[in-house]
């Protein structure tokens, strides 16, 4: 039941996708093909971060891997597109199995810690090694829309068919694996740890396992960035990318994938228009330029301090839905939990 | 034999100030359970108005001045208008607003300085020191950085152990409940250590900048080393945070000499990586037992 609404859900967006990219302009495709990056990305960062309660902010590592894995099958042994999806999300995950092995032990800050470094690290090795990675000029990715579809036919449209295929399809299985056995598993060690060890859950199993789905759909992400932007170098993972992942996924609401598709839309969709607004009042552009930036900083602490359910949470709120089962809203997530500092906030015996 | 002396030494320089910046998140983190991520880009705009100081007066010290006390000022204000609501709050709370303050601050510098890589004047002269005809591979500028992080980790050392502050701020973070029992007033100590931090935050982006120049993310990659020195030391000791950034500090310098510079992050990544496989929560960290 839940399968069918999920997959029909898809195929009515699919619809949509398809009369959207047919009526609008190739800039507005290739907008398309770029949000959807987003939501793949952010739809698995918010299932680690709101399902399994663990914090990433090297999600933008895992895409340069994916990316870069892109590049190579395609260079190296031409596989096709179709194929070098999935390869490239089998990459990722296999590297986010090694760097959830080692987040399994760490918590809370350490555990940020951790993956912001392997945000900064991981593409310097493209720079570290140029014969492999091409270095900073990186590696050209070649897509070109199957011939069935006409010589005329707009590359931008067949990427965001591509992209936003992809993404439908991300969607509809993150969305039955969280309500799956798996999700409620993860929302038990969110929840609380100890509980879960004693009822027989594997936490350690089960936080590697979220990380590797994270990877997976980064990776994957990655894949579909290569394609749309017909090249991959290292100067397109930096800390900022993994920052902008995490900005989308709090500003959409944590643990509600529908969340993932606004918090993309704002982080594609605000930055671009903020600085046309900017430039056309006349302002310098490298002020046009930063204007976003200091935005983003300013919706991501006003989004916690305020609306800390994020957009997806008001949407519910404005149309008088419940809470979904699988979604948690920020103040519940205490796996992450840290002793309070000061407690004069608990009452003694109210805990 | 000769170039690993000149590491050592030129490591040190380094070293002490990403001691600088470890110390500083160790005593948020000590106060607050809070990891400032935004320290590094606190540093950068207090060495921006340094260098506007520096530009306006002639005077590198009027701008050094200048800098510690925006330090103290933004720590402050930082801590009571966005910090204190998520305070008690789920640890990823912090996370975001803080990752927010960082990013908001970086295009707050690039929207009044623009991008523009900015040389920062040194305190004194970064021609290299020699002993006899042996040059050691650091310069008067590089002993006064060390200098200046030591004098400060020092002078926190005291006002930690010997003045009523310290004893307040000691008590804030071992125990807030009891502490406020005890009529301490647990907000103003903690707005104390932030300033506090923010100070010692100041002090490492004046003292680094000679060496990286001046831009919104100058001090991102200073960050990062310093948050590992950081976790190398344990988050909660002090001593452990300037013992870390030094066996970071040269231990970098080793591996960007003999290996090349583009290894330097890679390698920061693999320390942290090693050290937190070890021991989960840092080598100085007296606390093994994690709360349920």
């Amino acid at each position: 039941m839940t399968l069918a609404r999920h997959v029909g859900g898809a195929l009515v967006a699919a619809v949509a996708v398809w009369a959207l990219s047919v009526s609008l302009g190739s800039f507005r495709d290739y907008q398309m093909a770029d949000i959807a990056v987003y939501v793949v990305a952010i739809a698995g960062l918010t299932v680690l971060i709101g399902l399994s309660g663990q914090i990433s902010l090297g999600n933008g590592a895992f895409m340069a891997v994916g990316a870069y894995a892109t590049a190579l099958l395609q260079m190296h042994l031409n596989w096709p597109l179709w194929a070098l999806f999935p390869a490239s999300a089998v990459i990722a995950a296999a590297f986010g199995a090694a760097v959830g092995v080692a987040a399994a032990r760490l918590r809370g800050p350490y555990l940020a810690g951790a993956t912001l470094m392997l945000a900064v690290a991981l593409p310097t090795l493209a720079t570290q090694f140029p014969g492999v990675f091409g270095g900073d000029q990186g590696l050209p990715v070649t897509v070109i829309p199957p011939a069935a579809l006409g010589a005329a036919f707009p590359l931008t449209r067949w990427l965001a068919w591509v992209n936003a295929g992809t993404a439908l399809i991300v969607l509809v299985l993150l969305a039955n694996l969280a309500r799956s056995r798996i999700g409620r598993s993860w929302q038990a060690i969110r929840d609380d740890e100890t509980a879960a060890a004693l009822a027989g859950l594997n936490v350690a199993g089960l936080r590697i396992l979220a990380f590797v789905v994270s990877a997976a759909c980064a990776g994957l992400a990655g894949a579909m960035l290569a394609a749309y932007s017909s090249q991959v170098s290292p100067g397109s993972f930096t800390l900022t990318l993994s920052i902008a992942l995490l900005t989308g996924a709090v500003i959409g609401g944590l643990g509600s994938l529908a969340g993932a598709l606004w918090g993309s839309l704002v982080v594609v969709l605000v930055p671009t228009y903020v600085t046309n607004v900017a430039t056309s009042h006349g302002l310098s552009s490298t002020v046009a330029a930063n204007i976003p930036v200091a935005a983003y900083g300013v919706v991501l602490i006003v989004v916690i301090l305020v609306f800390p359910d994020g957009i997806q949470g008001g949407v519910r709120r404005l149309f008088g839905l419940p809470p979904p089962t699988a979604a948690v809203p920020l103040a519940r997530l205490n796996s992450l939990r840290r002793r309070p500092p000061s407690s004069e906030h608990q009452e003694e015996g109210t805990t | 034999m000769r170039e690993f002396i000149q590491f050592t030494l030129g490591g040190i320089g380094f070293g002490m100030v990403y001691a600088a910046i470890a110390l500083s998140l160790v005593l948020i983190w000590r106060g607050t359970r809070i990891l400032n991520y935004a320290q590094g880009a606190m540093a950068m705009l207090t060495t921006y108005i340094a260098f506007t100081v520096i530009g306006h007066t002639g005077s590198y010290w009027a701008g050094f001045a200048a800098a510690l006390a925006a330090g103290l000022v933004l720590g402050a204000v930082i801590e009571r208008a966005v910090i204190r609501p998520v305070e008690n709050k789920p640890p990823l709370n912090a996370v975001v607003v803080t990752i927010g303050l960082l990013v908001f601050l970086e295009g707050l510098a690039g929207i009044i300085y623009g991008g523009q890589y900015r040389s920062f004047p040194a305190a004194f002269s970064i021609t290299g020191l020699r002993a006899g005809s042996f040059s050691l591979g650091i310069s008067r500028n590089d002993v006064f950085v060390a200098g200046a992080v030591l004098a400060a980790a020092l002078g926190l050392a005291v006002l930690f152990r010997y003045t009523s502050a310290g004893l307040r701020l000691r008590a804030a973070a071992f125990n807030a409940y009891a502490a406020r029992l005890l009529g301490v007033r647990v907000g103003r100590v903690l707005t104390l250590g932030w300033a506090l931090a923010g100070l010692i935050g100041a002090l490492a982006g004046v003292l680094v900048s000679p060496a990286t120049f001046l831009y919104p993310a100058s001090m991102d990659s200073i960050f990062v080393l310093g948050f590992t020195a950081a976790v190398i030391g344990g988050l909660d000791s002090p001593v452990g945070a300037v013992v870390g950034g030094l066996i970071l500090g040269v231990a970098l310098n080793y591996v960007g000499g003999y290996l090349g510079s583009n290894l330097v992050s890679l390698f920061g990544l693999a320390a942290l990586i090693v050290v937190l496989m070890i021991r989960p929560s840092g080598l100085f960290s007296s606390r093994t037992g994690r709360e349920v």
